[in-house]
């Protein structure tokens, strides 16, 4: 009994230690202004809607002004929701720029890109000037705080979001869900088929 | 019963051994006069890169085996807004060594993508119409084996006669301007 329950210890730290990693290249463009939370849980939240389903509406402040609400692309553009934990941060910092070169991957597949944190307007405006010019918004989830994020299942016990994406169809149904290790980014070639199943 | 303990721990330290080496320690950043860490790139598939190199066949190749004097490799992401901006004066560079006599042939750009796919890779190639071979580091070993560098990050190395190698430049960020850079580079892998 005690061996068993000696192995079972053994076989969860060297899970941890197998699971535990994180990877990010940072970009010089955020020079020394990252702050660096080390390894998170991969995920701390319970979905709240499922591939399928129709997608929360929400509206929320976008940093380019005014605001924008998911049903106003209902009919018109398939939407990919891309949650991001927190500005200031590794992984979050390089996810965003490289969606921005690929607009015409989004343009090809009738989709827009929006970009959610809970963080508020100032700082994302701060935060997202060093990505260069965005082709996307950028919407502010951070009052109510995680409002949205939580409707969606995607807020964590700590207040930041998941890095999720969410594609949703022009009818506003869900149609592929990844809610990542929170450690690392979400590989782009998957969310580009992703969106390319769209069209078939 | 305690036999079979042993067993069941040997079994799980040889599952982490053989199947996962864990996170890849970071190593630290080589500096100049020093060596690179071992770098195996993948062939590129592309004959013209392929003969840019001095390559042939398929597998794996190290840096040491690029036909060359000297190899300038910036270490560059798709996602990173520097690498994006400054993508068009790095091409500039290969262009200027293609027509520079000291350099054609004798000193070679490549490009290694930080935590990039080979599709990130390429989306980033095609966008930029980078001219000179891009390789994928999708699991961040090669970055995390040269320290985690931020990018861009731009190594010089020469190669010695024998394979081995020793590093000339190392240093963040780009450059302002292309024809400087190459000068320099000549000058400090001895080949102006």
């Amino acid at each position: 009994m005690r061996n068993k329950k000696a192995l079972l210890l053994l076989s969860g730290l060297v899970a941890i230690f197998c699971l535990s990693t994180s990877a990010f290249g940072l970009s010089d463009a955020f020079k020394n202004n990252i702050y660096n939370p080390g390894i998170m849980k991969p995920t701390d939240s319970v979905l709240k809607v499922n591939v399928g389903d129709r997608a929360p509406d929400f509206t929320l402040p976008a940093v380019s002004g005014g605001k924008v609400s998911l049903g106003h692309y209902l009919g018109k553009k398939n939407v990919v929701l891309s949650f991001v934990p927190a500005a200031w941060t590794p992984v979050c910092s390089d996810q965003w720029p490289g969606y921005n070169i690929v607009k015409q991957i989004f343009d090809k597949n009738n989709a827009i890109l929006l970009g959610i944190t809970v963080d508020n307007i100032p700082t994302l405006f701060a935060w997202t000037n060093q990505m260069g010019k965005l082709w996307f918004d950028i919407l502010s989830d951070f009052w109510p705080h995680g409002a949205v994020a939580a409707k969606y299942g995607v807020l964590r016990s700590d207040g930041v979001t998941e890095r999720a994406l969410f594609v949703i169809d022009k009818k506003g149904i869900v149609r592929y869900i990844d809610v990542h290790n929170i450690n690392e980014r979400p590989r782009l070639e998957v969310l580009v088929k992703e969106l390319e199943k769209l069209g078939k | 019963m305690k036999k079979a303990f042993i067993y069941q721990l040997a079994a799980v330290f040889m599952f982490v051994l053989v199947f996962d080496s864990g996170p890849v320690a970071a190593g630290s950043t080589p500096k100049k006069g020093g060596a690179l860490p071992e770098i195996s790139l993948s062939v590129p598939k592309d004959p013209g890169h392929r003969d840019y190199l001095g390559l042939s066949g398929q597998g794996l190749f190290r840096i040491g085996q690029i036909k060359a004097k000297a190899v300038i490799i910036e270490i560059f992401s798709m996602y990173c807004p520097h690498c994006q901006g400054e993508a068009f004066r790095v091409n500039e560079l290969y262009e200027l060594m293609e027509k520079t006599s000291n350099a054609k042939g004798k000193l070679k750009l490549i490009g290694i993508g930080a935590g990039n796919s080979a599709f990130e890779v390429g989306i980033f190639k095609e966008t930029y119409k980078v001219p000179f071979p891009l390789f994928a580091d999708g699991d961040f070993s090669i970055h995390k084996s040269l320290g985690e560098v931020r990018t861009p990050y731009f190594f010089g190395v020469k190669i010695k006669d024998d394979g081995t190698h020793e590093v000339f430049y190392s240093k963040l960020g780009g450059f302002n301007n292309a024809d400087e850079f190459l000068q320099m580079m000549l000058k400090l892998a001895e080949l102006d």
